[in-house]
């Protein structure tokens, strides 16, 4: 799956919905993969807006990747910073996540990715 | 200027809001003079020739889009609107190729006939080239005639337009997406053909973001994506998506078509036991932030073939060994969680609940539903405050139909915030085994007698 969506997803337990602490979920062990996609500034601008960037330096971050800016860049930025626009790209269109566990920094539950798909089904006791 | 829309004369209910959805992801300004839900001609005025290409480019119930020269209910009419209203047009078309069609809609018309009313024409004093395959100008007359004339001996049309073809539509792009040559099916993948107009109704587009949260093989993410949307799925049965791992998988669709830029992420998740991240609704939200998708999209189980069920114990004192064994075993790779059956009409609440969290202002639910034919069995088309129905369309099968259901996601400031607080939650969906919760399911089983 796409980084950019690991930006999308939290703890499933009901009770971590409350807690800041469950989103955004931690990867760990992470097999990451990057393929060539054709650039497409439209939709990083109409994505930009709904992105959590506190969560998205966060998850940059523990992939291994450089620092994001602290502020995100806004429309203007993203159409002017041919780099920027470039490295946002990079990042949320054309790293997957292939392997792993992605992790709930409330409760601890380890989420496993395998193969590209994560599975976020919960035991009948966390329902 | 008005425009002659032949539409395919099929899946009826869909065709005008297939349409409306269209004009508005083309930004068209489109207006409906005239519609019949019997016929496939469809009179629609148009700011322009651009416009009205535009607005087909996409369409997979219409055949093809016309300039209307005239129309009426005789020849003869249509020949008077033609001269009083068009010769000013006519001098543009004085020297290039052209061909004269006849399309007869439930008629027919002897080969002497059909050349007798392309020779009426003849005022026109088009002088160049008649040329049958790839003219540079295509004129067709459209008849519109009544239901059985031939057997009844009806003479004439009830009315005929006149017409120079612009474009074609979409409908060569089901046979692309055709089931049948998919590597990747299973019982309950959507057709080709309503899957891509579903994707239209969904409004989905380049730069778009769609979600389609019981994906199954991915036939509306495909729809979606095949019209430049990125898309999502899940479903709560991981083999679904993961398929026999090989090139028979989910991913492997997408490939086929080189869409694989349009799959964003699948994962396997219960819709009521969402890791989707989403806020609670109040009535001051800004209709961006906090929200991801432009569309929603899907075919929720009606509680047949699957037996609609989501995570958790059904009853946990006639089987009080299953949750500490989850205890034990939940960490384990190959645990599979047990599930508990479910109401489909609480999954239908679910869905537009999470619907009015999770899309943008003005983005799209589009889902289908069953309609049992049987009076008693009618399930109502479920409300929300925070989203206004779009449209409502039918397709009938032979003891039961479905309905495929559009709303908008209405922005925060115009809810209606006296009904949603006064709308009570978690309605009564009593019961405990699938037979019970699914009066649909116990009707089709039934074969749909009282």
């Amino acid at each position: 799956m796409k980084v950019l969506t690991l930006n999308f997803l939290t703890c499933a337990v009901k009770t971590c919905k409350a807690s800041n602490d469950s989103f955004p979920l931690h990867p760990k062990d992470a097999e990451l993969a990057k393929d060539g996609v054709e650039i497409n500034p439209q939709l990083l601008v109409n994505v930009l807006p709904r992105i959590d960037w506190t969560a998205l330096r966060t998850t940059s971050t523990e992939l291994g990747f450089p620092a994001l800016p602290e502020q995100p860049p806004t429309a203007e930025d993203l159409t002017s910073d041919e780099k920027m626009l470039q490295e946002l790209h990079t990042l949320l269109l054309e790293t997957q996540m292939l392997e792993g566990k992605l992790v709930c920094g409330h409760c601890g539950h380890e989420y496993a990715v395998r193969e590209g798909i994560a599975n976020f089904l919960l035991p009948s006791h966390l329902v | 200027m008005d425009y002659l829309i032949r539409f395919s004369q099929s899946h009826e209910t869909f065709r005008l809001p297939e349409i409306e959805a269209l004009a508005l992801i083309e930004g068209v300004d489109l207006k409906v003079v005239s519609y019949s839900l019997d016929s496939p001609f469809c009179v629609v005025h148009l700011p322009s020739e651009d416009a009205a290409k535009h607005l087909i480019r996409r369409s997979i119930l219409v055949m093809s889009i016309y300039e209307l020269w005239g129309s009426g209910v005789t020849l003869d009419d249509v020949h008077a609107a033609v001269r009083s209203t068009t010769a000013h047009l006519w001098p543009r078309y004085l020297a290039c190729s052209f061909k004269f069609t006849l399309d007869s809609y439930q008629g027919s018309r002897a080969a002497d006939d059909k050349i007798a009313i392309i020779n009426s024409f003849a005022y026109l004093g088009f002088a160049g080239p008649i040329v049958m395959r790839r003219p540079d100008e295509e004129f067709t007359l459209f008849e519109d005639w009544e239901f059985n004339s031939t057997p009844l001996g009806i003479p004439d049309p009830k009315c005929s337009f006149f017409g120079r073809y612009l474009a074609t539509g979409a409908r060569d792009l089901p046979k692309k997406l055709d089931l049948k040559k998919r590597r990747y099916i299973s019982t309950t993948s959507m057709d080709a053909e309503l899957a891509l107009v579903t994707a239209n109704l969904a409004l989905a587009a380049p730069g778009k973001l769609m979600y389609d949260p019981f994906v199954g093989t991915g036939s509306f993410p495909i729809a979606c994506a095949q019209f430049g949307a990125l898309t999502f799925g899940s479903d709560i049965d991981g083999r679904s998506i993961r398929g026999d791992d090989r090139k028979k998988t989910l991913k492997g669709n997408f490939d086929q078509y080189g869409l694989l830029s349009g799959l964003g992420g699948t994962f396997t998740a219960d819709l009521t036991n969402s890791p989707i991240r989403r806020n609670a609704l109040t009535g001051h939200g800004d209709g961006v932030k906090g929200r991801l998708f432009d569309g929603i999209v899907c075919d929720p189980p009606y509680g047949v073939r699957e037996g609609l069920r989501v995570l958790g114990v059904r009853d946990p004192e006639k089987s009080p060994w299953v949750i500490p064994k989850g205890i034990e075993m939940y960490k384990q790779p190959d645990f599979v969680p047990p599930r508990k059956p479910y109401s489909f009409l609480a999954m239908l609440d679910d869905i537009l609940l999470f619907s009015a969290q999770t899309l943008v202002d003005n983005g799209r639910l589009s889902f289908w539903m069953p309609t049992a034919n049987d009076e008693d069995q009618e399930m109502p088309v479920p409300m929300h405050p925070y989203l206004e129905l779009v449209s409502v369309c039918t397709q009938v099968f032979n003891k039961w139909s479905r309905r495929l259901i559009t709303y908008r996601r209405i922005p925060d400031a115009q809810v209606d915030q006296d009904a949603f607080n006064s709308r009570e939650e978690g309605a009564q969906h009593l019961g405990k085994t699938v037979d019970e919760l699914n009066p649909f399911r116990r009707a089709y089983f039934n074969k749909f007698e009282t």
